[in-house]
């Protein structure tokens, strides 16, 4: 036998749970907004990723329409190879796109940072399917690199 | 020196036994055709003493627990001029860690020991022998409602003290601290992810509630029916399933948030 | 005596190292009180819960009605249990609900009968108890005799064939005493039921019982009826039902000898 009372708590208490994984969904983790849908896939071949990882964002003008999936070294050249999960409904980029990785502020982690590019029939330049490679990509910034290029532009203004 | 070794084989052989005795025990109990109209009202009245009843220490240690963590991450963060990441460390810490290890050790500290001195009372006063002899399983009449009621609250608990527990952080870091709101909340939706921590997260209060409900039914299933064999019994249910939740905590972030 | 409802044949219990039951063998007739009797300590208790399959025996057989309870399967032995039924010494009554909902209790799980018609035979089963009165009551408001009483009203929902009384009388005070006698005698006469009555309670035994069992020192010491019984030549007997402090049973648990020990010297 339930009392009425304890079916009200009991129900109450679902449904606070229920609304908490909501919010820990939606507000927090923000999953109903092009989390989980279709995505297809692209490729890119880098000199260097720098500190990319696995997961992190690749995105178009600020706006996130994807993540990295899987980083590893090309078998005959030892480049290293990132797929680029990219969601469906962004879909339509050209093949003159091109790719960089950046840094999100002084610390931060690194992403992939898209530039669409134009798509010209005249040209022969189309959209980018599935499984294409990305062919234009500048690879990552490294802080030594970055020094030695300084010293040497001083030593040769000298 | 063989005095020892024998007293090893009898402590393996005593802990294997109960190991048994405890597998035998959730087999039995939850391993069988569901009646409705028998479980329905069983099931309701221990979701009400597990979950309802667990409801106010959960909010409140949540609130806390978001509340210093933010006042913590604040003064640590503020020092690299980072204190935008508030909302993340809050919402991340909260999400993989404290949300279902605090929120399993409360459990098992309110709702296991509970079921335990329960459990070990109906049996010292002879109301489980009386079930069977009136042809009525205890396991299923007794153990098998209150395993499930567990198993279903404390994952719901868990989420509730992750969500009162940002709400908490948004309190202290927002409303006092001045931390933007907008920053705190989008910050964190871009570092949070569903799958990776909020479901790991839920994962991870699932199984701690498995082994707490199940350690708590069969401490007080299996005490010495005596009152200071439940007071034992109990005392056990609350120190085991605290230990064994650390322990599995470890292994299971070690498998989830390690590449 | 004409047919036995429970047989009891070359049963042997061992509790770890210890033996409680020594190779016994006994009879329990159809619709008459029996009573087991004996100091406490020797497994009184142990052998109704033999006899409710809740322990299995080391060897020997167990036969209620005809069937073998120890070799019996799982599902078997809850609908051969629906038959019997149990009072415990403490009454054992479900602590969150009331009286009423207590005995409707086995009602609601073993039959589909609509619930005015349970509330009827509840009310039966309380009258006949006495407590029609007390039904909204929780156990927690019971004095021990009622609470007893309670226990034996949910006992009887079902209308058993056997009942097994666990120390009916232990613990109660003259008037609940003598309430308690009168029901397990009428319950007996008035319905048939087969009665086992497990209690060290001598003169009430003697007032109820049809026939006696002693038990002691692992075996069955004395049989017999009433009357039989208290003629028995064995001093153990005598001593038990008499009430003596020392005798066969000593009074002193065994020691070494007493001067030895308070001198100190090894035994």
């Amino acid at each position: 036998m339930v009392s009425k009372k304890i079916e009200l708590l009991v129900g109450l208490f679902v449904a606070i749970g229920i609304a908490a994984i909501l919010m820990l969904a939606l507000k927090v983790a923000n999953a109903g907004i092009a989390g989980n849908g279709e995505t297809y896939q692209l490729y890119a071949k880098f000199d260097n990723i720098g500190g990319l990882k696995v997961r992190s964002p690749i995105k178009v003008g600020g706006v996130v329409v994807g993540r990295v999936e899987n980083i590893k070294l090309d078998q005959e050249d030892y480049m290293p190879i990132v797929t680029l999960e990219i969601y469906s409904n962004y879909d339509n980029f050209s093949e003159a796109t091109s790719v960089s990785i950046l840094t999100a502020g002084l610390l931060g982690e690194q992403y992939l940072g898209l530039d669409p590019g134009f798509l010209d029939e005249e040209l022969d330049i189309g959209v980018l399917q599935p499984g294409d490679f990305i062919e234009d990509t500048k690879p990552a910034l490294v802080l030594e690199e970055l020094i030695g290029q300084f010293l040497f532009s001083q030593d040769s203004e000298d | 020196m063989l005095e020892k070794i024998q007293s090893l084989g009898h402590n393996t052989i005593y802990i294997i036994a109960g190991l048994g005795r405890a597998m035998m025990m959730l087999l039995s109990a939850i391993v069988q055709v569901p009646n409705p109209k028998k479980g329905w009202p069983l099931l309701m009245n221990q979701l009400f003493s597990v979950g309802v009843l667990s409801l106010l220490i959960i909010i409140v240690s949540g609130t806390f627990i978001g509340m210093v963590i933010a006042l913590q991450g604040y003064t640590i963060l503020v020092g690299y001029g980072a204190e935008a990441s508030l909302g993340p460390m809050v919402a991340l810490s909260i999400i993989r860690e404290l949300g279902p290890v605090v929120t399993a050790l409360l459990f098992a500290g309110r709702a296991g020991s509970a079921l335990t001195a329960e459990i070990g009372l109906m049996k010292a006063t002879e109301q489980l022998s009386s079930l069977e002899m009136m042809a009525v399983d205890p396991l299923r009449r007794v153990i098998a409602p209150r395993f499930w009621a567990g198993l279903i609250s404390m994952p719901l608990l868990s989420a509730i003290f992750a969500a009162v527990a940002i709400l908490g952080g948004h309190l202290v870091g927002v409303d006092w601290l001045g931390v933007d709101s907008g920053t705190y909340w989008s910050v964190m939706q871009a570092e949070v992810d569903w799958s990776n921590d909020v479901l790991n997260g839920v994962i991870k209060s699932v199984v701690f509630a498995f082994v707490i409900t199940w350690i708590a039914v069969y401490k007080g299933y299996d005490c010495v029916p005596t009152s200071e064999g439940i007071s034992r019994a109990t005392t056990a249910t609350v120190v085991q399933s605290s230990l064994i939740v650390l322990g599995l905590d470890f292994i299971l972030t070690a498998l989830m948030f390690t590449n | 005596m004409s047919e036995n409802l429970v047989e009891i044949k070359n049963l042997s219990f061992y509790r770890e190292e210890r033996c409680i039951y020594d190779d016994i063998s006994l009879n329990i007739p159809k619709g008459k009180v029996t009573a087991i009797m004996g100091p406490s300590g020797i497994g009184k208790t142990t052998l109704l819960r033999l006899i409710g399959g809740q322990l299995k025996p080391d060897s020997g057989q167990i036969l209620f009605a005809g069937q073998d309870i120890p070799s019996l399967s799982r599902s078997k032995l809850y609908t051969l249990r629906k038959k019997m039924s149990m009072l415990f010494q403490s009454g054992a009554l479900f602590t969150d609900m009331s009286v009423f909902e207590n005995v409707a209790f086995p009602m609601r799980e073993h039959s589909r009968l609509p619930e005015n018609l349970i509330e009827k035979m509840v009310m039966m089963k309380l009258e006949a108890v006495g407590l029609r009165g007390a039904m909204h009551l929780k156990p927690g408001e019971l004095s021990g005799g009622m609470a007893r009483r309670a226990a034996l009203a949910r006992a009887i929902a079902l209308d058993p064939e056997l009942i097994l009384y666990d120390e009916p009388f232990a613990g109660q005070d003259p008037i609940s005493m003598g309430v308690v006698v009168r029901l397990i005698r009428d319950l007996s006469d008035a319905l048939g039921l087969t009665s086992v009555v497990v209690s060290h309670d001598v003169p009430e035994v003697m007032s109820i019982a049809d026939y006696i069992y002693i038990v002691a020192e692992q075996k069955i010491i004395g049989q017999g009826t009433p009357e039989q019984i208290s003629e028995m030549k064995s001093e153990l007997v005598q001593q038990f039902i008499q009430g003596e402090a020392d005798g066969p049973v000593p009074f002193h648990y065994p020691a070494q000898s007493y001067k030895s020990q308070l001198l100190g010297e090894d035994p």
